[in-house]
């Protein structure tokens, strides 16, 4: 089981590195993002830095997660490789973990840059259990994104879905905060960001790598997402089944 | 032993009835052929004894047991389709993913090898032809030593040549004791290899019988012909239709009702005698 799951994992891997833009994309905006915003306005003041560094990184979790799996997985069902693959002697459980690693590889790939340019080029600064705190949020917060992605992509034909992905993550990063430093978004974004995903996400990771106060309220919205984005995700994949040919 | 079963198997879609109470059962060892029109019910069939779906009533059975259950499906072989081949991964990097998912599966160079695809191990799916395509394809339903295969139109669109090879191919695999469902929209893939064929429309079974048997069946043929008086009954017709003034007979015999048309003094003009297309054939069947 997990061979086959390491098996699957590689497997899309192999496709997404043949055909390198897809790979470039997920990369390129975060990476752009840091050195024309980033650094330029904020890159000298340690906290801001770090701050917005922490926004870029929630930024890059939830875009990739939602791309990934909100248009791989339509675009995976619309091809007829995939009730081929149904009938090898292996449960769904080898290829839904692979799938997630092969999310997690590339979530990881697409970080890199983000990190290295904060690093290199910013005065952002992270104590190592900050880092590790940091690291722990990064895993947690993939959860609801990779969860909303996957409710997309089995709920929707992939033209839909790139569609939907796309109006969604502007007014999600916006709303949530992420374009602007803590505390200091327009009036009605701070009222409402601490209960959109991405608004208690960021805040996790701010609490994380700075002297950001924890919002258990915050905290719970997210719990309630979370929740809430697995049950469409699951009543998306039993529904799928019926469905697809009809 | 029954390697496969489906028991008063009903499927829908919403309000489509895609198989209405099919009953079929394929024995260790046959080559069955599932003819049927597009749109019959022979991929829901299929998909419901590779346990790709579930039936909405009745049972189905594989190897014993659900097909659902991946452990029914170690012996089971499928052909995905042509253009279902992840197009950026070359030939032997499919081959190697099919071949981690069976317990004892063939070699990747044995396999290929006997598929005449050893040159198109680096090729990337995506830049085959069609025709090399569906070898890939057939030859993925062999990696795990299956007992029994599900091929899919397997010689569509291959050149004479490349479809005898694969005709010896499977022949070769049903003679060494493997079983066979084939599945087609073409009589003569199906005469070629199938004893037993058995005939799907409108999602059921329509005929179940030798391939002599079902090719008698489907043997219509189109009589046309203009006539200004109403036909007499004539022996042999199974169905007719008027489209204007013309007058459509279908018949087993044509040779025959010409015969009789002369000597019942028949005034027509321009008569016409066509083969019928398996889809009008069908219909005859269905509506019999």
């Amino acid at each position: 089981m997990t061979s086959l799951a390491l098996t699957h994992a590689r497997f899309q891997l192999l496709e997404t590195f043949r055909i390198p833009m897809a790979l470039i994309g997920s990369a390129f905006f975060p990476a752009a993002s840091m050195i024309f915003f980033v650094v330029p306005f904020v890159g000298s003041d340690p906290v801001y830095a770090t701050y917005a560094t922490a926004s870029m990184v929630t930024f890059v979790v939830m875009t990739s997660n939602l791309f990934q799996y909100g248009i791989g997985v339509a675009e995976d069902r619309a091809q007829p490789w995939d009730p081929y693959a149904r009938t090898l002697p292996a449960g769904a459980a080898p290829r839904f973990a692979g799938r997630i690693l092969a999310g997690l590889v590339l979530m990881g790939v697409s970080l890199v840059p983000v990190v290295v340019i904060a690093a290199v080029a910013t005065e952002a600064t992270i104590t190592v259990p900050g880092l590790l705190a940091a690291i722990l949020v990064v895993a947690l917060i993939a959860v609801p994104f990779t969860l909303m992605g996957l409710a997309i992509g089995y709920s929707l034909p992939a033209k839909a879905a790139i569609v939907l992905a796309q109006v969604l993550f502007f007014p999600l990063a916006f709303g949530g905060g992420l374009m602007t430093a803590p505390g200091s978004a327009p009036g009605f974004v701070e009222t409402i960001a601490p209960y959109l995903p991405t608004g208690a996400a960021v805040r996790l990771m701010w609490a994380a790598v700075g002297d950001f106060p924890i919002q258990p309220a915050s905290i719970a919205a997210l719990v309630l997402w979370t929740a809430a984005l697995a049950g469409v995700a699951v009543w998306a994949y039993r529904r799928d089944e019926g469905r697809r040919f009809s | 032993m029954i390697l496969a079963r489906a028991t008063d198997a009903t499927r829908r879609y919403g309000d489509v009835l895609a198989l209405d109470r099919i009953n079929l059962d394929v024995h260790a060892g046959e080559l069955v052929g599932l003819l049927g029109p597009n749109g019959a019910g022979k991929s829901t069939l299929v998909s419901l004894l590779t346990g790709v779906r579930r039936p909405t009533s009745g049972t189905v059975e594989l190897c014993g047991g659900d097909p659902r259950d991946p452990a029914h499906r170690r012996a089971l072989g499928v052909t995905p389709q042509e253009t279902g081949l992840p197009g950026a991964l070359r030939v032997g990097e499919v081959v190697d993913f099919v071949r981690a998912h069976f317990p004892d599966p063939l070699g990747r160079a044995e396999l290929l090898d006997r598929f005449g695809l050893s040159d198109l191990v680096r090729r990337q799916t995506g830049g085959l032809s069609g025709g090399q395509k569906r070898r890939v394809a057939v030859a993925l339903a062999f990696v795990g030593r299956p007992r029994v295969v599900f091929l899919d139109e397997p010689t569509t669109g291959l050149d004479v040549e490349a479809r005898h090879a694969l005709w010896d191919g499977i022949r070769a695999f049903h003679a060494d004791g493997g079983t066979v469902v084939l599945t087609s929209h073409y009589l003569e893939e199906i005469e070629a290899l199938a004893r037993r064929v058995v005939v799907i429309g409108g999602g059921r079974v329509l005929a179940d019988d030798t391939v002599a048997a079902v090719r008698g069946l489907v043997a219509i043929r189109r009589v046309s012909l203009t006539v200004p008086v109403p036909l007499p009954d004539l022996p042999g017709v199974v169905g007719a239709e008027r489209d204007g003034d013309r007058t459509h007979l279908l018949t087993g015999d044509a040779d025959r009702l010409v015969r009789d048309l002369v000597a019942r003094d028949v005034p027509f003009t321009e008569l016409e005698v066509r083969p019928t297309s398996l889809e009008e054939a069908f219909l005859t069947l269905t509506s019999a």
